[in-house]
């Protein structure tokens, strides 16, 4: 297709093509510049009619809208609290999970597993990072979540069939190979010349990985944890799926709790009007969810940056 | 023949346990052999580096190894503390034998082994911690000290023997990476020596270091001497002249001529040593 | 000083202490990894033990007179004979037919009730597509009610008593004569695959979804990888080191990272509100998830350019090629695996995608199949949140085997990628 441009100045036409390239890198910006625009825009809107203090502190979540034009736009409260709290209590159990296990896993595929384990199993891993995650919010709710009500129920435990356990626990089993994956670049990134440091002193494998790799891998590890608690808080389908719709402000796992994602699917879809305060919430909630994860995602690559300076 | 590649070769510490270390106390004639290797081969994957090594390293004394870069010196002081080990594919037939005893045999205790044969690096390579952390390491899991004293005492005597203490007993918090090559290097060597090991090994360990830093080290391997049987592999004839007692030469993966370092170089018998010694090949 | 003898015999002491702590970490980590294997291992196992059955379904032999009466007179009917005949009336006639002993009225509604309510349209499809049964009796195999194919799958025990089976006693009768009389068999469930979404489990298929998500990945590949491609060119191979391109790089590997469903809130308050697209349309649900897969396209080309040793960019600018030409003639053709490897898997991530699909409207109730991507249609993971809403318990097993379907798909692609990769792979 080129050769049909032959006719065309060289010069003029290399100019036209860079043109086009720079073009096309610009849209990641204009992206980006969509979503702040977007979600900014409604949640300005959004703060007209309900104050910002009020959402951002407030302990009441039951959004309703005005039915009528004299209803006062006190009709439903909008405190984002409960969501927050039920947000990162689920992420707390998701992060609990996979964290030690990823970690260990890590730990034994980089320094103690033989090339043909490590051959078999870290294709399987990957496995399990390649499942949507609407797969694992049917498991949730189909499997685990009455398979937990029903062993409380045998302890005498009152756990909700719609706990913060049980989508906490599927979220955690989905990001085992996200950390697995991180960790395990941060430690074999740790020059050899540690480690064999660190043996030729008589230690046995897990003193060098306790004391002196791990303590060196420390800021990808750090970093990679940071990014699977942004993905977690991220996640939709699993928690829409298995946690509640109700807020309900609570650090107890065994109760129903619900997300910032959970209700913005839940404003969102169903109809009404496009500027009522429902949606313009769902936007407000969106703008929030991108600062946070932003927030977590920029410090967690300046920890590894820095720190990578640091040892090198 | 023992297989290196296998995932364990440590062992049940209550059967053939050599002993953790000897006093320092005890004496050890200047003849004993310490270390010996005994028909050593060395294969990597397959190939040949080592061919048919005996040789005996006499206790307390320096015993330079020296040689054309490639002909195995560093694989073979890496036999002394297993850590040919760690390299995948690494077999070792014969037999390499401390204080009478083969290491190679399969209750070998490991990482009691290389509490009592330490090993200081080519390139200096001090822990990401404080110079004390980085000293007190191999005591602390070793669990040498009781109380937060004596360890102090084993740091401070550590790095005495490496003559760093000095210069660095001021600021003993800050981090190992913030002193310079030679002094990373004599940390380095404070660190191998906190454990009491009765072997020093050392590769290499002044060929990144500066002409100071260099001639500090080896006036620290002269005193070293008297407590510990040290083994160092070095490309500089005039280093291994300097510093050691008996040198051993070895080329394309054999051991040609092992003697007492003075008449090595005086009176080299093989002809291929003759050629190092005169420069004609390197 | 501290005596060595006491300090020799701590350290002998500790050695073993040493050794058992080494030992205890080895199992945590092969406890952590067999935990992981457990997990994948449960949830395949779950999975395809409650989809499996829903690749059978029940069927029900039916002899069918189709008088010429019912069109008109007719014989071969015309269109309009066709739509205008009673399949209903025919579809019941068939079944009293096979058990002439039930007379009353509550009876022959019961057996009525063992065929789908879609059985009467199952029969139109096959008097339009051949005409000329009409005026013959014919035999035909409609689809039993979902109730009737639990049962005999298995689902749920015959022994259940009627609350739970939704089948009466004399119902299950029934079914035992028409077991007997070989008029009641399982045959492989091609409705599942074809037919679009419906109220009735027995009516309902992935076929409007599997249409949907392939036209929404048609749009997304259309507009991600031009783009993708592109922008990893320049910033490869044209981009100077300043600032700008700073920018563009820490936007590329934010957006990698960012909750999908702000993805779709974009796609809500632009695509669909300021320019006025179809909502649950394809092309919107392309749109969106070209802005996902953007970033992973960009990340993987980028990566195989950059694999792409400098002697080949030196040998070509020596003859005088220009940096376009040494790029596209050179470069690009040499990158392609990668590029293509890295498009398979952010195809991968997107037929996954679910989120921002709901936000653009793509949760709807959609019966037809849709025809072009402006039509309403939904996606398969859509369809799979959908179904497993509906506590039906026949709506259960056909959610699992959706997702049978959706992980056969996604890892098909996985593996194409990885073999792509290494197939391709040449060692420079």
């Amino acid at each position: 297709m080129l050769k049909a441009f032959e006719l065309i100045p060289r010069a003029l036409f290399e100019r036209v093509v860079v043109f086009v390239l720079i073009c096309a890198s610009t849209v990641a910006v204009l992206i980006t510049v969509g979503i702040f625009l977007s979600l900014i825009f409604e949640t300005i809107l959004f703060f007209q009619k309900v104050p910002i203090v009020d959402f951002l502190f407030g302990l009441h979540w039951s959004p309703q809208t005005a039915i009528r034009e004299d209803q006062v736009g006190a009709a439903g409260a909008f405190g984002a609290l409960p969501l927050l709290v039920g947000t990162f209590l689920i992420s707390a159990v998701a992060l609990t999970v996979s964290g030690p296990i990823g970690l260990m896993a890590a730990i034994y595929l980089s320094e103690y597993a033989g090339k043909g384990f490590r051959d078999f199993i870290k294709p399987a891993l990957e496995v399990l990072a390649g499942i949507p995650t609407v797969v694992y919010g049917f498991f949730a709710a189909l499997v685990v979540a009455p398979l937990l009500r029903d062993s409380g129920a045998a302890f005498g435990v009152s756990i909700s069939s719609e706990s913060a356990l049980a989508a906490g626990l599927v979220m955690g089993i989905m990001t085992i190979p996200f950390v697995s994956s991180i960790s395990d670049d941060a430690i074999t990134a740790v020059p050899n010349s540690l480690r064999e440091g660190a043996l030729a002193l008589g230690s046995t494998k897990s003193e060098a990985v306790r004391k002196v790799i791990l303590r060196a891998a420390l800021p990808g590890i750090t970093g990679g944890m940071l990014l699977a608690a942004s993905r977690v808080i991220g996640e939709t389908m699993i928690v829409v799926m298995a946690a509640g719709l109700t807020a309900n402000l609570t650090i107890n796992p065994f109760e129903a709790v619900t997300t910032v994602t959970v209700q913005i699917v839940t404003l969102l879809t169903g109809d009404q009007e496009f500027d009522s305060a429902k949606t313009l919430a769902a936007f407000a909630l969106g703008l929030l969810l991108f600062l946070i994860t932003l927030l977590i995602n920029v410090t967690a690559l300046a920890i590894v940056k820095r720190y990578r300076e640091r040892y090198e | 023949m023992a297989d290196i590649a296998s995932p364990s070769t440590e062992t049940n510490t209550d059967v053939a346990f050599i002993g953790v270390y000897k006093p320092f106390a005890e004496c050890e004639a200047a003849s004993r052999t310490k270390l010996a290797a005994k028909n050593l081969n060395l294969f990597y994957s397959g190939k040949q580096a080592l061919h048919g090594i005996n040789i005996d390293i006499a206790a307390k004394q320096v015993t330079a190894l020296i040689g054309p870069s490639g002909c195995g010196k560093s694989s073979f002081i890496r036999c002394f503390n297993r850590m040919n080990d760690l390299i995948d594919g690494c077999k070792v037939d014969g037999e390499v034998v401390l204080d009478g005893t083969d290491i190679y045999s399969p209750d070998q205790d490991v990482v009691a082994l290389r509490s009592r044969v330490g090993m200081v690096f080519q390139k200096p390579n001090p822990f990401p911690k404080s110079i004390f952390d980085n000293v007190a390491y191999g005591p602390r899991i070793l669990g040498m000290a009781h109380s937060k004293s004596e360890m102090d005492e084993i740091v401070k005597t550590s790095l005495t023997s490496a003559g760093l203490y000095d210069e660095v007993k001021s600021r003993l918090d800050a981090p190992g990476l913030s002193l310079s090559g030679g002094q990373q290097q004599r940390l380095c060597i404070a660190r191998a020596i906190a454990v009491r090991p009765e072997v020093l090994l050392m590769d290499e360990p002044c060929s990144a270091l500066d002409p100071i830093a260099t001639s500090k080290i080896e006036a620290l391997i002269q005193e070293l001497r008297e407590d510990y049987t040290i083994v160092i592999v070095t490309h500089s004839m005039q280093q291994a002249r300097r510093v050691s007692d008996q040198t051993a030469y070895f080329h394309l993966g054999r051991l040609v001529e092992h003697g007492e370092t003075g008449r090595i170089f005086d009176c080299p018998e093989d002809e291929r040593l003759r050629d190092y010694v005169m420069g004609r090949i390197g | 000083m501290i005596d060595h003898s006491i300090v020799q015999e701590r350290v002998r002491v500790r050695l073993r202490q040493r050794h058992l702590a080494e030992n205890r970490f080895k199992v945590y980590g092969i406890f952590s990894i067999g935990l992981a294997v457990v997990f994948i291992a449960v949830l395949f196992a779950t999975i395809v033990n409650t989809g499996s059955s829903a690749f059978k379904q029940t069927k029900i032999l039916l002899q069918v007179d189709l008088g010429g009466d019912q069109f008109g007179g007719n014989i071969p009917p015309k269109e309009k004979d066709i739509e205008a005949a009673n399949f209903h009336l025919l579809t019941k006639r068939a079944i009293y037919k096979a058990f002439p002993t039930v007379m009353s009225r509550g009876g022959k509604r019961q057996l009525y009730r063992l065929l789908s309510s879609g059985a009467p349209f199952q029969l139109k499809n096959i008097v339009k597509e051949s005409p000329d049964v009409v005026g013959k009796t014919i035999k035909v195999w409609v689809t039993a009610s979902d109730d009737v194919d639990m049962v005999i799958k298995g689902k749920v025990p015959r022994d259940a008593g009627p609350d739970l089976r939704r089948l009466t006693n004399q119902q299950m009768g029934w079914l035992r004569e028409l077991e007997k009389a070989g008029a009641l068999t399982t045959k492989f469930n091609t409705t599942l695959f074809l037919s679009g979404d419906s109220r009735e489990p027995e009516l309902a298929g992935i076929g409007g979804a599997l249409v949907g998500s392939f036209l929404s990945i048609l749009v997304c590949i259309a507009l991600a990888l031009p783009i993708g491609v592109l922008s990893a060119v320049y910033l490869e191979e044209f981009a100077p080191k300043n600032r700008y391109t700073d920018l563009i790089e820490v936007n590329i590997n934010n957006l990698a990272a960012v909750p999908s469903i702000v993805f779709g809130l974009l796609g809500l308050a632009i695509f669909l509100n300021m320019f006025d697209l179809p909502r649950s349309a394809p092309l919107v649900g392309g749109m969106v998830l070209s802005l996902m897969t953007l970033p992973t396209i960009i990340i993987a080309s980028r990566a195989s350019i950059k694999a792409v040793p400098p002697s080949i960019r030196e040998a070509a600018t020596a003859l005088g090629a220009s940096r376009v030409q040494v790029a596209f003639h050179h470069v690009v053709p040499l990158a392609r695996p990668g590029i293509m490897s890295g498009t398979v898997i952010g195809v991968a991530q997107a037929l996954g995608e679910t989120a921002p699909l709901l936000m653009i409207g793509m949760v709807a109730f959609v019966v037809d199949i849709p025809g072009g991507i402006l039509d309403a249609a939904t996606a398969l993971p859509v369809q799979v949140f959908l179904w497993s809403d509906i506590p039906e318990r026949a709506f259960s097993e056909r959610t699992a085997a959706a997702i049978v379907i959706l992980l056969a798909f996604t890892m098909l692609m996985n593996l194409t990628a990885v073999i792509l990769r290494r197939k391709f792979e040449t060692s420079w």
